[in-house]
This record gives structure tokens, C-alpha cells and sequence, in this order.
């Protein structure tokens, strides 16, 4: 049974983010892209689930437009065997990124599907917990580890929760969304740079999949946040304690 | 407009983040009802029913709902919204919010807002995006439910004071069997929670944070005791997290917890754009670093280039100095 992956192409998340002057959205042309740094957790998951003969072969998904290549090449590099591009020039939000997860979920029949807990550019933090419900299948989000129990029949998820941590016994299929502390990624080596670019990319379309892509939720506008006005430096500890005391009185 | 509130409740009243949300709705204006699931739930009942501006108290009390997964919880409020029909439905967006909503929104085929942190009119939104770097001003369409988390730290929590009394009523069997029948393949097995007298990171009046500088658990101690004179809350940024100086559920930032408290002090922390998505609609913010150009002293009201060894102990003496 294969995993696959979903993986998002974003705006690096050490670039500097730009609203557009005409407040459309946040300028992304000439701007470095990577893949989400979720996604990338995810991916490594899924290899390491490979590695441990839990997975056969560990497909990675990306929707979007044909640029989004990139980012299934860089999973494949990473490990990934085979990728699955869905490609559209559409705005993609949740809710159809994860109708079309489900159509593939349902071609491919995994035992797992693996994404990111949020992509940093939209910071929904929905597109895993959709799929499940689409799929009717057991979600365990926020994922900081990942056990299989004896026979691959179910998965143990520790989840990061307020205050502390939580653990679900989940019976496969199920849909698992990454958080921070999962792992750490493995960077691609270059032959498999080279290897990857042999690998195949399957590519389809929404209207092959046949579900209706079109934003649910209208962009009225994107701005700028409000500025903080510049502060100080003072120059000692008593000078701090009297500026929080009798300036911003929060003492 | 009628909202329905999913309510998160802890110790026999409703948590801090859901009196958040109750304001949130409270700006849609309209009837508003909340929604108590768990096993137990009659004393979180009475305790919501005081809450000023709510008009019903929807009960679901059933063993299965005890540990609130979210297949059961989703089927049941979708269960409730398809008999009840409410024009919005919150949850806070805390781990319990956005675990359970968007989950219960695929099945009302309905694309949720997320973390919304201004209500502008019953179809209209504001929500950051990027990392709080750009704000994103939404629609929802003009049919059916409109579905959303609601930034806890940018609505205040409700006074405490009881001055209403709502009815309480119990959902009915048709809507508790939606939960109850489904058949989930989730278990819970247990939870590791991090016990602390001191209050809440998301509600705290001052937070007080250490980055990687403080170079170990130990010395976070010097942290706590600050907070503790200060009635505050101790948070943390991912490096410290990462170097493992405090548990998980203290990172503040974009993929941690957001607050925005009245005096927010950053200790030995650079200020990375992750970082200051959690803290940096504080009212006031102040920061102890070496380096001088560290990002954090561009957001900062008051900046002190300093060692932090040094500093926060003649903090502690000096803020004690005026207690006197």
C-alpha cells in the first residue's frame, strides 16, 4: 500500500512578503519558492515509515500550477518514488485541495495519507482534517510521533495539544497532519537530485477528477498589518522599570 | 444571524479561548447559542448559561463524547447544524477548534475561515495570513453556513461576572446518535498534560519569554520566578523549545500559541518573523538581548541591550524595589 504525501509549494519561509499595491494579494513573482517546511516533515515521515518496510512506495502529491513540479522533484529527491501533479491556474483553498486529495486517496488507496498541519502562506491549518471527514476516515492532527502497531493494522499518534500532549490509536486508512517536532528532513543528496529527475510525475487535471475547484471564500482584499511605532533603547534596568511603570504603565 | 459557539470546557466551566469566541460572535450580532459536548457536562451548562448575551445552552452528554475526538464531535454538530440550521457557527481556534472545524465544514461542504481576527460584517472577515505579515480581508458567499475559528488573543474574554441566565437544553437522541453511532476508528489512549499554577500562556496579562540564550532548562527557573512575582505566564520561542529548555506547548509563534498581553518580555530571544506572529500584537512589548540588531528590538516599545544573566535578576529586585 503506497503513502502519499501532499506536499505545497510556498513562498520561502525566510523571504520577505510584500503586499501588492493594488491590494490583490502578496506579490510572489521574483520571490524564492520552497516547498512548506510541514510538508517537508511529512515527507520525511513517510520515508521513514518506508524505511521501516510500513510503507511499499510513498507517492507525493502537488496541485497547482506546473511550477509546483518543482516541489514534487524535491520530495522525490528526498526519497519519494513517484509523484502525482494535479495542475491548474485556479486558486486553490482548502476545500478543493482536499476534494482532489480524496479523488487521488481513492485511486491510490493508501494506509496513510500524510500532509503538513498548515502551509505558511494561507496558515489555514484545514486542508488534513477536510480530507479525513471527505474520506470518512480517523484524523490525527498535529502529529509529534508516529507508531504502528503489530500487523500495520493501526497507527499510535501522539498529537502536540494546548498544554500538553495526546495520544489516539487511529485504525487505518487515516489521515495524519505534521507539527514541528515530528523530525528532522532529510536534505537530497545529489545523485538523488539526478535519480529524482528520472522518476515519473503522473499529471491530471480537476476536470479529470471532476470536482469544481472554484473559491469557495472571495479575496476582498490584502494588506499591509498596522506598523508598531519604534521604540527605545534605555539604558538600564532601572530606567526600563520606571518606563513600564509610569510611561506604559504595565507595572 | 444566529451563531452557534462549539464551547471548550475545562474543569466545569468554559475555557477562556470559548469566552473569546462567545465575543467574536457577539460582534455578528444576533441570537447566540453554544454548543457543550462531553460526558458531564451539567456544571459547564450552568456556568455558560450565566455568560452575559447567550440566549440557549445546547447540551450533548454521552460517554462517547468524553474525550472529545474529533470524528464524534463533528459528527455531531453537523448533526445540530442540519437540524437547526444556524447561520454561523465559531469554535476558538485553539487545538481543540481547529481540529474539530474544518472537519465538520468538509461535511457541510463549506470552506471554513481560519484564526479570524475582525468581524466586519455577518459575511465579512479579517484574517492574518503569512505569518501575520499581510492581513486578508474575506467574503463568504451569500448561502449557507458560514464557518470560522476566531483568534482567540484578538477578542477580549468574557467578564466573569454572572449576570444572564440562559435555558439549557439537551440536544435531542436524533442529533447525539449522529455521534454516537458513528463509528469512528479513533481511540483515545491517554494525554500527557503540563500542570502549572500559573495562568493560562493565551489569556496571561504578562508573558514572559526565553529564546536559545538561555542556554538551558535550568536557567529558565530565573524565568518563572519573574512571571510568578509578575502574575504572568512563561512562553518560549522554537530554539528553546528545539534545545529542548521547556516543553512544546510554550512556543509562541506562528505554528505555537498567540498572545497578545498587555506587557509581553523577550528574553534572549532574536525575534525570527515566526516568532514575532505570536507576540507582536502585544500591547507592549519589551526585549533583553546582547545583540543590538536583532530583529526583536524593531518591534519593541523598550529595548535593553543586555546580558540577560545580569538583567533579569536586578529585574526581579528592582520591580520588587517599587512593590515595597
Amino acid at each position: 500500500m503506497p503513502t502519499p504525501i501532499a506536499v505545497k509549494r510556498v513562498i520561502d519561509y525566510n523571504a520577505r512578503v510584500r503586499v501588492k499595491a493594488d491590494k490583490s494579494g502578496v506579490e510572489t513573482a521574483n520571490v524564492k519558492m520552497s516547498m512548506n517546511p510541514f510538508c517537508e516533515i511529512a515527507v520525511e515521515e513517510a520515508l521513514r515509515l518506508k524505511g521501516k518496510k510500513l510503507a511499499e512506495e510513498v507517492v507525493a502529491v502537488s496541485l497547482g500550477p506546473k511550477a509546483c513540479q518543482d516541489q514534487i522533484r524535491t520530495a522525490m529527491a528526498m526519497g519519494a518514488d513517484r509523484g502525482i501533479h494535479v495542475l491548474t491556474d485556479t486558486e486553490l483553498q482548502p476545500l478543493a485541495v482536499a476534494k482532489l486529495l480524496a479523488k487521488i486517496a481513492e485511486r491510490e488507496t493508501p494506509d496513510m495519507f500524510l500532509l503538513g498541519k498548515q502551509a505558511i502562506d494561507d496558515d489555514c491549518n484545514q486542508t488534513g482534517q477536510m480530507l479525513a471527514a471527505l474520506l470518512s476516515w480517523p484524523q490525527a492532527t498535529f502529529a509529534s510521533k508516529v507508531e504502528m502497531e503489530a500487523g500495520n493494522k493501526r497507527a499510535v499518534v501522539t498529537r502536540e495539544v494546548d498544554g500538553g500532549l495526546e495520544t489516539l490509536r487511529l485504525r487505518l486508512p487515516a489521515v495524519v497532519t505534521t507539527d514541528l517536532r515530528l523530525n528532522e528532513p532529510r536534505y537530497a543528496t545529489l545523485p538523488n537530485i539526478m535519480k529524482a529527475k528520472k522518476k515519473p510525475i503522473d499529471q491530471l487535471t480537476p476536470e479529470e477528477l471532476g470536482v469544481d475547484v472554484a473559491p469557495r471564500l472571495q479575496t476582498v482584499k490584502v494588506e499591509e498589518p498596522p506598523k508598531r511605532k519604534g521604540g527605545i533603547i534605555v539604558k538600564s534596568v532601572e530606567e526600563l522599570v520606571d518606563k513600564l511603570r509610569n510611561e506604559a504603565k504595565v507595572l | 444571524v444566529t451563531t452557534l459557539v462549539v464551547a471548550e470546557h475545562k474543569g466545569n466551566k468554559l475555557g477562556a479561548d470559548t469566552l473569546s469566541a462567545i465575543n467574536a460572535a457577539k460582534s455578528l450580532g444576533g441570537d447566540i447559542s453554544i454548543l457543550l459536548a462531553g460526558e458531564g457536562v451539567q456544571p459547564a451548562a450552568q456556568h455558560a448559561s450565566t455568560v452575559p448575551g447567550i440566549s440557549k445552552v445546547l447540551t450533548a452528554d454521552d460517554a462517547v463524547l468524553a474525550k472529545g475526538t474529533a470524528e464524534s464531535l463533528a459528527a455531531l454538530l453537523v448533526a445540530v447544524q442540519n437540524r437547526r440550521s444556524y447561520t454561523h457557527i465559531a469554535a476558538p481556534s485553539s487545538s481543540f477548534g481547529r481540529n474539530l472545524l474544518p472537519r465538520a465544514a468538509a461535511q457541510l461542504d463549506v470552506q471554513p475561515a481560519s484564526d479570524v481576527t475582525e468581524v466586519i460584517d455577518a459575511d465579512t472577515f479579517v484574517r492574518p495570513i503569512y505569518a501575520g505579515n499581510a492581513v486578508q480581508t474575506i467574503r463568504f458567499p451569500a448561502e449557507g453556513p458560514r464557518l470560522f475559528t476566531v483568534r482567540t488573543s484578538a477578542f477580549p474574554a468574557e467578564p466573569a461576572e454572572a449576570s444572564a441566565s440562559a435555558e439549557i437544553e439537551a440536544v435531542t437522541q436524533e442529533e447525539l446518535a449522529a455521534a454516537k453511532e458513528m463509528d469512528t476508528g479513533s481511540e483515545w489512549v491517554g494525554q500527557d498534560v503540563s500542570t502549572s499554577e500559573r495562568p493560562e500562556l493565551g489569556s496571561a496579562k504578562v508573558v514572559i519569554s526565553g529564546g536559545r540564550a538561555l542556554k538551558s532548562a535550568e536557567n529558565f527557573q530565573m524565568l518563572y520566578d519573574l512571571a510568578d512575582q509578575l502574575g504572568g505566564a512563561v512562553g518560549a520561542s522554537r530554539a528553546a523549545v528545539d534545545a529542548g529548555f521547556c516543553p512544546n506547548d510554550m512556543q509562541v509563534g506562528q505554528t505555537g500559541k498567540v498572545v497578545a498581553p498587555d506587557l509581553y518580555i523577550a528574553v534572549g530571544v532574536s525575534g525570527a518573523i515566526q516568532h514575532l506572529a505570536g507576540m507582536k500584537d502585544s500591547k507592549c512589548i519589551v526585549a533583553i538581548n546582547t545583540d543590538p540588531d536583532c530583529p526583536i528590538f524593531q518591534v519593541a516599545d523598550y529595548g535593553l541591550v543586555m546580558d540577560l544573566f545580569e538583567a533579569i535578576p536586578s529585574l526581579g529586585k528592582e520591580i520588587q524595589k517599587h512593590a515595597k
